[in-house]
């Protein structure tokens, strides 16, 4: 189905990646909001409240982070695309009911516009060091998708792709934005509303009597209602069978949690989203996303300058992780570079989808800037040697402009 | 007509049995529920569900929200759309039901522990904000699921298996909590006083704004046992006895003590616009006819 | 039901009568039904049910008006109070 051309702001726009988050959703179709204020992503919801009566939306600022979510969740279940924003400490305090919209099956999308951390961290300085928490950081077994947009025209584009993503498989999608790409201001071309194809909600069509909540359909996905048509429906946290009711058993378990996390899992082929280039005959392959997958093309020029056969993959969606296609590279290449903003989070799962069939090389940063293209540089050029396949993750060290 | 002989299979050419009268609003496939002998949380669910029938509501358009406890299980009970939601969060939760659908009526039925520890925050904020819903709280003292602990209900002196030695803190007030965070609605009643509860629940559906009502039930596994009262009838007996209705009271002289008087009644009724009344008046101040009030689909 | 005095209106008044059932396997034997029976109509049984516990029995069946408390009152849906025919009033002197 085709946007709704309220919520569209057809046009050239010089706006940064915040205010283009926001005019994202409302793009998406996005008609609630429920937030709270943390920097780097304030002005998303600043700019959500001020748009919102222009469309016939709603947007509550909500007493704490927790509140958020649960709003955003329960909003869901009235028939609305809803979504929150926020940045580390409060991605922290939404981990239950990240857990609750997975278990749940709630479509909707929570962008986290990543600072310092851990704790207080550095607000207002750019890190790409929750990613790992995005994969793992509620309890119990789930799985979500994550996305990590590089420039507020993809902050637009990809909130818009996170909430096809959401209403395609019932799944909580994350939008992984960095203060960054958060605060970057650079065009940013909203196109008509019929040009932008939107992913509707799977309603259930058949008989009230026999509506089964939670009764997948061959996709593994069940279809949703909403509150107020009758349905008389029961959600709970609970391990739940396909009525929707609590039933603690492990047959349960298997039969409910199982599904949730193969829901994602073997769906994966069509949710993994990754641009390469040059990668065909490269030696060496700089793995990156956000903000870093930009600035690694710095790095990757000057190396190619020097005759260093490079080639880039920089992942659109982090989670799922495009394992198949790492295990396949790994043995055509002689190492791979990942430069993240942080102390070495996406690269484990590359190292363990690699298995030793090439190097793995991590170049580090904590956060507060972005990569310095020279260290980059340099790891690369170490790489190109490719002599420490199967040694494990090897850590480029900035002060020592080399290996550790 | 007598009772059946309960010992026995009734003959197959006998009558059938009427089905209960509420049985339209329950989810009959999980009766019997989990809820201990003279427990009043089914008590305060049949008052709710008389409630609903004498107000003769579209009941598609009726919403539950729980959080988790014993009370928290409300919603897994009653066929309406309900929501098992986390553990204090079913006030936020609901706010995002009712302004994702501001036709509906949510109903928000949680137990004083989900409500005013874990969910305090939602609690006050709601209030403050008028939300449009109707909390029913179900006041034990107690956290009754996770086995006797302690809670911000819980009267001075009390036992608790997370105050052995006594609760020396100062509970909350429920009633004069909700007032002065600006509920417009308040009233508190034990699980005895079921008519009474009932119309309070009926008037408190009925009201605009964020409603409140307390419902004071016997927890005879924790409270009762930990405390030495006695059965959950020697509890009602107690609540029968001790129970002072004043309407109107000062809802700061509404502290329960140990073992002593329980004043219930309705004692807030007071009118201030709705979350949804103040957005739409102030937008439409500010931005006039370029403004359509929001009222959901 | 004894009056110090007689009503004027006793003949015109019909005091609702009413039949008992009870579910006896949903019953978990908490007694407020007979406790709190406004005309002790019921008491508790010696007979067990499903779940072992000792559901109620009518013990005057002639005696229910049909005040539905213990329908009400009851936390386990056990126990609910249809209208029966309506007779007149006796009333004591």
């Amino acid at each position: 189905m085709k946007a709704d051309p309220k919520g569209v702001l057809t046009g050239d726009h010089f706006l940064d990646g915040d205010h283009a988050c926001a005019e994202g959703a409302l793009a998406a179709g996005c008609r609630f909001f429920g937030g709270y204020p943390i920097t780097p992503s304030t002005e998303v919801a600043e700019r959500f409240s001020q748009r919102c009566p222009q469309v016939g939306a709603i947007f509550i600022q909500m007493e704490d982070e927790l509140g958020s979510l649960a709003s955003v969740i329960g909003a869901v279940w009235s028939g609305r695309k809803a979504m929150t924003v926020t940045s580390g400490p409060g991605f922290s305090l939404m981990m239950e009911h990240i857990g609750l919209a997975a278990m749940t099956e709630t479509p909707l999308v929570l962008v986290n516009v990543q600072r310092g951390g851990p704790s207080t961290g550095l607000p207002t300085l750019t890190a790409q060091a929750d990613m790992m928490q995005a994969r793992w950081g509620s309890h119990g077994d789930y799985e979500i998708i994550a996305l990590s947009p590089n420039s507020p025209q993809e902050a637009f584009d990809y909130t818009i792709k996170a909430f096809n993503l959401s209403e395609r498989y019932r799944v909580p999608v994350l939008l992984m934005m960095d203060e960054c790409v958060g605060h970057m201001t650079e065009k940013v071309v909203i196109p008509p509303a019929d040009r932008i194809d939107l992913q509707p909600r799977k309603f259930y069509k058949g008989p009230k009597k026999k509506y089964l909540p939670f009764k997948p359909d061959k996709d593994m996905v069940p279809p949703m209602v909403k509150t107020g048509d009758g349905y008389r429906f029961h959600v709970t946290g609970l391990t739940h069978d396909f009525r929707g009711y609590p039933v603690m058993s492990a047959e349960c378990q298997e039969e409910n949690v199982h599904r949730l996390v193969n829901k994602i899992r073997l769906n994966s082929d069509d949710i993994v989203e990754y641009e390469q280039d040059q990668i065909d005959g490269a030696d060496v392959v700089v793995v990156a996303y956000g903000i870093t997958s930009r600035v690694a093309l710095r790095a990757v020029d000057l190396a190619r300058a020097e005759g260093i056969k490079v080639g880039v993959l920089r992942l659109v969606v982090v989670w799922p992780f495009p394992e198949k296609y790492i295990r396949r590279l790994a043995g055509k290449v002689k190492a791979f570079v990942m430069p993240e903003i942080n102390y070495g989070q996406v690269v484990l799962e590359l190292d363990r989808c690699v298995c030793g069939q090439a190097e793995v090389v991590l170049v580090p940063h904590g956060g507060g800037w972005v990569h310095d293209p020279e260290d980059i540089l340099h790891a690369i050029r170490q790489a190109a040697r490719g002599e420490k396949a199967g040694q494990g993750i090897v850590e480029y060290s900035r002060t020592k402009r080399g290996q550790v | 007509m007598s009772a059946p002989k309960v010992a026995e299979k009734p003959p197959p050419e006998a009558v059938e049995q009427p089905p209960h009268p509420m049985e339209s609003l329950l989810r009959m496939e999980r009766i019997p529920h989990i809820w201990c002998p003279t427990c009043g949380i089914g008590t305060t669910v049949t008052a709710f569900a008389s409630a609903l029938e004498k107000l003769k509501w579209d009941l598609d358009k009726v919403c539950v929200v729980s959080g988790i406890g014993c009370t928290g299980r409300v919603a897994g009970y009653m066929r309406l759309d309900s929501f098992h939601t986390t553990h204090g969060r079913a006030v936020a939760y609901a706010t995002g039901v009712k302004l994702g659908n501001p036709k509906l009526k949510v109903v928000v039925f949680s137990g004083d522990g989900d409500l005013i520890a874990i969910g305090g925050n939602h609690f006050i904020h709601a209030a403050r904000r008028n939300m449009d819903m109707t909390v029913i709280c179900v006041n034990n003292f107690i956290y009754a699921m996770t086995g006797g602990q302690c809670a911000p209900t819980t009267p001075p002196t009390g036992y608790a298996t997370t105050s052995p030695y006594g609760n020396f803190e100062q509970p909350f007030n429920i009633p004069h909590l909700a007032e002065s965070c600006g509920a417009v609605y308040v009233a508190r009643w034990t699980a005895l006083h079921v008519r009474r509860l009932t119309a309070s629940i009926m008037e408190a559906l009925q009201k605009p704004g964020f409603s409140v009502v307390e419902v004071i039930t016997p927890c005879a596994n924790y409270w009762g046992r930990i405390n030495r009262l006695g059965t959950g009838l020697d509890l009602m007996k107690f609540y029968h006895e001790h129970s002072v209705i004043q309407h109107g009271a000062d809802t700061r002289t509404l502290d329960i003590e140990f073992q002593k008087d329980i004043i219930v009644g309705k004692f807030i009724d007071r009118e201030r616009p709705t979350f949804l009344e103040a957005y739409n008046k102030r937008l439409g101040q500010m931005l006039g006819d370029r403004f359509e009030p929001y009222e959901g689909d | 039901m004894k009056y110090w005095r007689r009503p004027l209106d006793s003949d015109e008044v019909e005091v609702p009568r009413g039949e008992i059932h009870i579910i006896a396997d949903r019953c978990k034997g908490c007694g407020f039904c007979v406790e709190y029976c406004p005309k002790s109509v019921l008491e508790m049984s010696e007979e067990y049910n499903a779940k072992g516990y000792h559901p109620p029995r009518v013990k005057d069946p002639e005696g229910c008006v049909q005040c539905q408390l213990c329908e009400m009152l009851c936390p386990d849906f056990a126990i609910f109070v249809l209208p029966k025919e309506q007779k007149e009033a006796r009333v004591e002197g």
